[in-house]
């Protein structure tokens, strides 16, 4: 049951001592050169302000670029090995845009189906996100496209708007969030219904890509479609790795005489190494497949599979491209070629 | 823009390219993207400024781009630079580019032999501009520790999403360095020592050879100064061995050729 | 049977090596923990990742039936950076197993029928669990008829058994080799493995097809089955794929909407059919 309330925006000050003082770890949007990422702050001067979206997503704090899966030694014939405790430290994120808020579940809902993810779980049950309305969008947004929107709610605790210089709406969406706002009550004063709407920023819809899974099946064989598309993709992993639903990973042992660690870290289906076999066969050896099973994965395959899309329109991919492969705009062409 | 056009409509129409390789406009306007020409009526989405910052070269040894047929590749300097630095590398056949590049004026010079281009070259300034060579310099001049932090740190920043490695025009190997798992000679995971090892191997593979585009630090979304390793790695090439990369398509190599009177001063 | 932290594998040791053919070997594996080795089960089609501490883990099918207990058994061709680390273990060391994943052969709906294996080279392994899964209930199955070729004699695995299926009374078994493969003293059969099943030409009526080998073997069997008679539904294959966390969160083995590691590999012809061919 959402609770309403008004933040003023000097109380943050207040919010974020009782939160470091309660033991949270509390991390927001800082601005660093011409880019804003994700740190640890203690005060809300350290946050970065009139941003669209950060360059890195948060899922590192639920899915880090590496970690540990265990740790071994060698002794003769014998290996020890030794499961690491993985820690989870209680962790708020605050601004985060509805579009990354949303991109939690789909983490979740890779890591937690059929088997536990003894690695992933405990993380994300100590994450707690006070999410960050947008007033402003950029041409690379494209959240009401997949189902999401510049004050979306999904994957928030307390969803902040701001009403104007003074003030945020405080939508209360959680159990989790309103313990965060039981730490400061007296900076949470309950508001009747406060439109939020004049507010938001206006991110038209470009193609809808709920409708769009059903048809993309019909695209597959399109090669000459994929090939144009990917004509001048060099097959970096920058979208895959600033992408905050993706979450492909190698698994990797690193070793000196002792021991060593079997680690977990970001991988990509753009490489062409993702899928080559030892015999050197490989089901994807040219980009165009590669580009075309991005597009599919996302918008077809986990649909299919885990009732969500797989992507959120957060756009980080386009902007972060080098050669600026607007995925939007590629899906919106799909979804003009299919419909 | 209108000499760029009406020279990419013309070539094509002739028949003597079969693509024009350029830049259109990107997705906002402060973007250029790359852009695969084909017919002459679409020409007019050239566009030759700023923006236009990736070296289009690299998609010179793309196999999707090759079997497209003979390419006209609009480039700056540094793309210039690419090409002949693939002639002396035996990627590239003399004649099997032309080399489109717009000159002050918007003049469109047609570049159509690894010659023509040496020759261009050599009527333009190559090294390193006043602002690029004093960075370095206030770079060397950090006392070893607060350099070795300063890379420290924004190595630390990489993801090994080889960004760098996929917009470099000089990076073609079929198989990387990274690819190799017998043994795994740069770790995979982007820790500290990974991440170190990763960006000094490529600057290593690259000393000598970098034309300094910039592309790397351009497609990094980490935004690290990676070309500022390439840098300081090409002043010591050229410091002791004389060569400067790209200029011409005389295959001495610095780092794979022997010459007698090879100064030797670094082995103390 | 799954365990707490699926990327943790079970302790084994290495109880006996067995060379196989040039650059193949057999691992039979007991688990360190006798009490886990009595509770584990699988079945037939599984596979497992097996580790080499400080190197990595590969995919394998288990090669051993279910209905064996207490140990597990793998074949493996020595081709990249973990089989060479594998190759040179010995008995008695130690490496991980992490398992069983995958779905199986449906072989309690094969009951009754005539089942016909038709394996090629390093892809008799998969093929042999379930073949001695069957031979070790014998009388719930019909005919039994295996193709099995290799490129040389020498590449021929498992020669002990195949030696041992070749006397028995219950199972009709073709051996061949590749032209040119045959040594002088060769006594089974000379040509590729589908020219052999069109020479054999076994009846499609109530017989299952099991299929398995390298993907040039495959395109040119299918065809031959349909000639036969044999329907896509009722020819059953494994797929190899390249897979990493065996239990369908990595990504790597996913094609179209499904993960090879969760839903395969066991697959028909008509479910292989319905996958976009990225395998």
């Amino acid at each position: 049951m959402t609770e309403s309330a008004i933040l003023q925006k000097r109380s943050l000050a207040e919010l974020f001592s009782r939160l470091i003082a309660a033991g949270h770890r509390l991390l927001a949007p800082v601005r660093r050169d011409q880019q804003v990422g994700f740190e640890p702050v203690s005060s809300p001067q350290e946050v970065a302000t009139d941003w669209v979206q950060t360059t890195r997503p948060a899922k590192s704090v639920v899915f880090p670029r590496y970690e540990e899966i265990l740790r071994y030694r060698f002794a003769g014939k014998d290996v020890e090995v030794e499961e690491p405790r993985p820690s989870a430290p209680s962790t708020v994120l605050f601004g985060v845009r509805p579009c990354d808020a949303a991109s939690f579940a789909v983490l979740k809902a890779v890591f937690t189906w059929d088997s536990p993810d003894v690695y992933f779980e405990p993380k994300l049950a100590a994450t707690t996100i006070i999410g960050l309305s947008c007033t402003k969008a950029d041409p690379y947004c494209f959240c009401t496209s997949v189902g999401g929107g510049p004050g979306d709610t999904r994957g928030s605790d307390i969803l902040l708007t701001p009403l104007d210089d003074e003030r945020y709406l405080a939508e209360i969406l959680t159990e989790r969030g309103r313990m965060i706002a039981e730490l400061a009550p007296g900076l949470f004063t309950p508001a009747d219904a406060v439109s939020k709407e004049r507010v938001l920023a206006q991110v038209p819809a470009r193609f809808n890509g709920q409708d769009l899974a059903a048809r993309l099946g019909r695209l597959f064989d399109r090669t000459e479609i994929w090939l144009e598309q990917s004509l001048r993709c060099l097959g970096c992993g920058a979208c895959a790795f600033v992408c905050p639903t993706c979450s492909c990973f190698d698994i990797q042992d690193e070793r000196d005489r002792q021991g060593g660690l079997r680690l977990r870290c970001w991988d990509s289906c753009g490489f062409s190494l993702f899928t080559l076999h030892a015999s050197g066969h490989n089901p994807r050896s040219v980009q165009s497949e590669r580009w075309r099973q991005r597009v599919m994965h996302k918008f077809s395959y986990q649909p299919e599979r885990l009732g969500l899309l797989g992507c959120v329109g957060c756009g980080r991919c386009s902007r972060a491209c080098p050669v600026d492969m607007n995925l939007a705009e590629h899906v919106q062409s799909l979804a003009e070629i299919s419909g | 823009m209108q000499q760029l056009h009406s020279k990419a409509r013309q070539l094509l129409e002739s028949g003597a390219v079969k693509v024009v390789i350029g830049y259109a406009r990107g997705s906002d306007p402060q973007r250029a993207r790359p852009c695969f020409v084909r017919r002459p009526d679409q020409a007019d989405q050239l566009i030759w400024d700023d923006r236009c910052q990736q070296n289009l070269a690299t998609y010179l040894l793309k196999p999707e781009v090759k079997s497209l047929g003979k390419p006209a590749v609009v480039v700056g300097l540094p793309g210039l630079r690419t090409i002949l630095q693939y002639a002396a590398e035996n990627q590239l056949a003399d004649q099997a580019v032309l080399a489109l590049t717009v000159s002050d004026h918007d003049q469109v010079a047609e570049l159509t032999t690894f010659d023509a281009i040496e020759k261009y070259l050599a009527t333009r300034p190559s090294g390193l501009i006043p602002e690029q060579a004093e960075e370095l310099a206030r770079l060397a001049r950090l006392p070893p520790e607060q350099r070795w932090a300063f890379w420290s740190a924004e190595l630390a920043r990489c993801v090994k999403c080889y960004a760098c490695r996929a917009a470099c025009p000089l990076c073609y190997c079929a198989r990387c360095i990274v690819e190799v798992n017998q043994p795994q000679w740069i770790p995979v995971a982007s820790d500290p020592l990974g991440n170190l090892e990763w960006n000094i191997v490529r600057a290593m593979h690259l000393a000598g050879r970098c034309v300094d585009c910039g592309s790397c630090a351009q497609a990094c979304p980490e935004n690290i100064r990676i070309d500022l390793l390439n840098r300081v790695l090409a002043q010591e090439v050229e410091a002791q061995f004389g060569a400067r990369p790209g200029l011409s398509v005389r295959k001495d190599y610095a780092l794979a050729t022997f010459r007698p009177d090879d100064k030797e001063d670094f082995i103390r | 049977m799954s365990r707490p932290n699926p990327y943790v594998p079970y302790r084994m040791r290495i109880a006996k090596v067995t060379e196989e053919a040039p650059g193949v070997k057999t691992f039979r594996l007991e688990f360190a923990d006798p009490e886990q080795g009595q509770n584990f089960t699988f079945k037939a089609g599984q596979f497992g990742e097996y580790s080499v501490y400080g190197e990595g883990e590969c995919t394998f099918c288990i090669a051993s039936p279910p209905t064996r207990r207490g140990y597990i058994e793998c074949t493996f061709r020595q081709a990249g950076r973990v089989t060479s680390a594998l190759a040179d273990r010995d008995e008695g060391d130690l490496i991980g197993f992490r398992g069983p994943y995958g779905n199986t052969f449906p072989i309690e709906q094969w009951e009754g029928k005539k089942l016909l294996f038709i394996a090629g080279g390093i892809a008799l392994p998969p093929m042999r669990c379930v073949i001695w899964n069957v031979l070790d209930l014998r009388d719930r199955y019909g005919d039994v008829t295996i193709i099995y070729g290799a490129r040389t004699v020498a590449d021929l695995v498992y020669k002990h058994e195949l030696a041992e299926w070749g006397t028995r009374s219950d199972v009709r078994l073709y051996v061949t080799v590749d032209p040119g493969g045959e040594t002088p003293d060769w006594k089974g059969r000379v040509g590729f493995v589908p020219t052999i099943l069109e020479q054999v030409a076994p009846s499609a009526e109530n017989t299952i097809a099991i299929v398995c080998g390298p993907p040039i073997m495959i395109k040119l069997t299918m065809p031959v089955l349909g000639k036969l008679g044999f329907s896509p539904e009722l020819i059953y294959t494994t797929l190899e794929n390249r897979m990493k966390c065996g239990v369908g969160k990595c990504g790597r083995c996913n094609v179209g909407k499904y993960f090879v590691c969760k839903d395969g590999p066991v697959f028909t012809l008509a479910q292989l059919n319905q996958l976009p061919p990225e395998y």
